[in-house]
């Protein structure tokens, strides 16, 4: 008797289930793009962009699903199983755990699409609070006492590691590259910082609403998001003449796909971000387009910044990774080594 | 009070229940358990001690047990008065006010985190107040402190409440005519009556603490030594695809919290056993 109703739901289930299924079988496909935080609106536009696309060149309607989150989180998410089609990530260090980890996509991922698979590029820049009080205009500002610094945790946050990075690699280019003054000019910079959020929307949060902090370091991106609307005339930009070219990298899964039978749709995907109309929208989302026409454009929106690249000072991410983030590495170090 | 299994029971079929009860138990909490340590097992035992004893881990534990602790105490005497007030006292309200007990356990924690944390921090409703008077809050161990009580409010009421309806004021009308003054009644007529009832709210209360993640992220600014709780310290691990190292720090939790509630149990029985013997 009380088993009648749960008999009732499964076959209720099972039977909702087998129809949708039956119906995305017959005349569309769908496709999961597993990405970082703030990609959201950018995606969402894209995804409406190339959906149309698709229809106009197969005649097959392809349904895009979203997921955000934070970069090494949703890198996780698919080693542990979830089935992304098509990985859009902060950096390729996430992407190459999935290939290590996991086994889904080969080690070479990044060379199979154009500036090392990453479609639009970023930097890392400051915001201020309106007036510029403390006057901070370039990194080594920042190391000043009495400046109080918001950025996320490098353990935990993609974006912290840029900052990170960037902060390195400034110093490195002061110094001649001693790294020795480098990771001095890091710690004085960290003992600067009174909140290490676990993510970039968390630290605009603490930044921004909770009022904390004299200047917030984070995406190029975001920052040029938190200036809209109400943030207008609360805070200011502050672009440092150098900064670090960020790549947020994308691939396909293959493994995934394959099983799935999407290679061609999510290949044609990624690819689209390339083309003139993905370019646009990345430009308008704030993310730097790479191509030339399309960056032309948007040139006033994102000042002139010399940017170096990771390969420059640091060989690459695994490399940095063991040198900075990794257990009792570079970070670490700063909290352990002077206990306040 | 010897056990006698041979009872005759209402409900039939003792073999069958204890089996469903262990099956259900096993799949629940044991299996994913065993999974822990079994992953733990990865690691050599130098790697393990060494994760679990660097001195961020060290610092961790001190702040998630030590807050969890000082929280369930601050629970334990306030969540009793709350639930003084509203057992013994009828007042406009009551009933909402009774309702709003429930909140930290319905609301999502990282609700209740950000709440917290905005309220707190130097330019919230109530931190711009202590700001000035050098207290911090927001992003201090003692956040976390805050943080901490507010989640374990609920376990320590709900289990003293339904204790004192049943504790008859009758008795301490007796106790009175017998000659004993108001300390005299609460020490020793409430207050053993409460005792276990309490005990147990603060071990659930401490044992929800232990293992909060969501609404002491918010308000706790995770400083390395400082304000790091281990259920971070774990997420960040997991952060660096280090999954031995983050399960080898919940075995250390998955332990301490065992040996503590095992603890608590132990006394409660023994509590109870001299309250029925004298």
């Amino acid at each position: 008797m009380i088993l009648k109703p749960f008999v009732l739901t499964l076959a209720l289930l099972t039977g909702a289930l087998g129809f949708t299924s039956s119906i995305q079988a017959a005349e569309s496909i769908s496709i999961l793009n597993v990405s970082y935080d703030p990609t959201r609106e950018l995606y969402q536009e894209f995804n409406a962009a190339f959906a149309k696309h698709w229809q106009a060149k197969t005649g097959q309607t392809v349904k895009i699903l979203q997921s955000h989150g934070g970069s090494s989180k949703q890198a996780r998410a698919v080693i542990d199983g979830l089935e992304a089609d098509v990985v859009t990530l902060a950096l390729a260090y996430d992407i190459d755990a999935i290939s290590e980890k996991a086994g889904l996509l080969p080690a070479n991922w990044q060379s199979r699409l154009p500036n090392n698979s990453a479609p639009y590029s970023s930097t890392i820049t400051f915001l201020v609070r309106k007036g510029n009080p403390k006057g901070i205009k370039d990194w080594n500002d920042l190391v000043k006492p009495g400046v109080s610094v918001i950025t996320p945790n490098p353990k935990t946050s993609g974006v912290a590691r840029w900052n990170y990075l960037a902060a390195w690699g400034y110093a490195l280019k002061q110094f001649g590259g001693d790294e020795a003054k480098a990771q001095d000019f890091v710690w004085r910079l960290f003992k600067n910082v009174p909140v290490l959020d676990s993510g970039a929307r968390g630290a605009t949060t603490t930044f921004v609403e909770r009022g904390i902090g004299d200047v917030l370091i984070n995406w190029e991106n975001e920052i040029l998001l938190s200036t809209k609307g109400s943030g207008k005339d609360k805070f200011e930009i502050v672009v440092p003449p150098i900064s670090i070219l960020a790549e947020p990298t994308v691939s396909v899964v293959d493994k995934i796909v394959d099983k799935r039978g999407t290679r061609l749709v999510a290949q044609a995907y990624l690819e689209y971000l390339y083309s003139e109309e993905g370019q646009e929208i990345a430009g308008k989302n704030n993310y730097r387009p790479q191509l030339p026409a399309v960056a032309a454009k948007y040139a006033a929106n994102f000042p002139a910044v010399e940017r170096f690249t990771l390969q420059e000072f640091f060989g690459n991410w695994q490399k940095a990774h063991k040198a900075h983030f990794a257990d009792g590495a570079s970070f670490d170090q700063i909290y352990l080594q002077s206990p306040k | 009070m010897a056990l006698v299994l041979k009872q005759p029971s209402v409900l039939p079929g003792f073999g069958l229940t204890l089996g469903f009860a262990l099956f259900y138990f096993s799949l629940i909490v044991l299996i994913p358990l065993s999974g822990l340590i079994v992953k733990t097992t990865t690691l050599t035992w130098q790697q393990f001690w060494h994760t679990v004893t660097e001195p961020r881990a060290m610092a961790s534990y001190q702040l998630t047990f030590g807050a969890s602790f000082l929280g369930a105490l601050i629970n334990g005497f306030f969540g009793s008065v709350v639930a003084w007030v509203l057992v013994r006292y009828h007042f406009p309200g009551r009933s909402i006010v009774d309702a709003l007990v429930d909140l930290p356990f319905a609301l999502p924690t990282a609700v209740a985190g950000i709440a917290l944390t905005a309220i707190y921090s130097s330019n919230g409703w109530i931190g711009s107040y202590l700001e000035p008077l050098g207290l911090k809050v927001a992003f201090t161990p003692l956040g976390v402190l805050v943080a901490l009580t507010f989640i374990g409010l609920p376990f320590v009421v709900r289990t003293v409440q339904p204790v004192l309806q049943d504790l008859d004021k009758e008795v301490e009308e007796a106790a009175t005519t017998l000659g004993a003054n108001r300390w005299q009644t609460f020490r020793a007529v409430i207050v053993p009556e409460l005792w276990p009832a309490l005990l147990t709210g603060m071990a659930m209360a401490f044992a929800r603490s232990v293992g909060e993640y969501g609404s002491v992220i918010f308000i706790a600014g995770n400083m390395p030594l400082k304000s790091e709780i281990t259920p971070l310290l774990i997420m960040t691990k997991l952060e660096q695809y280090d999954y031995a190292g983050a399960t080898a720090l919940g075995v250390v939790m998955l332990v301490v919290s065992f040996v503590l509630a095992l603890m608590i149990n132990l006394i409660q029985w023994w509590s109870g056993r001299r309250h029925t013997a004298s």
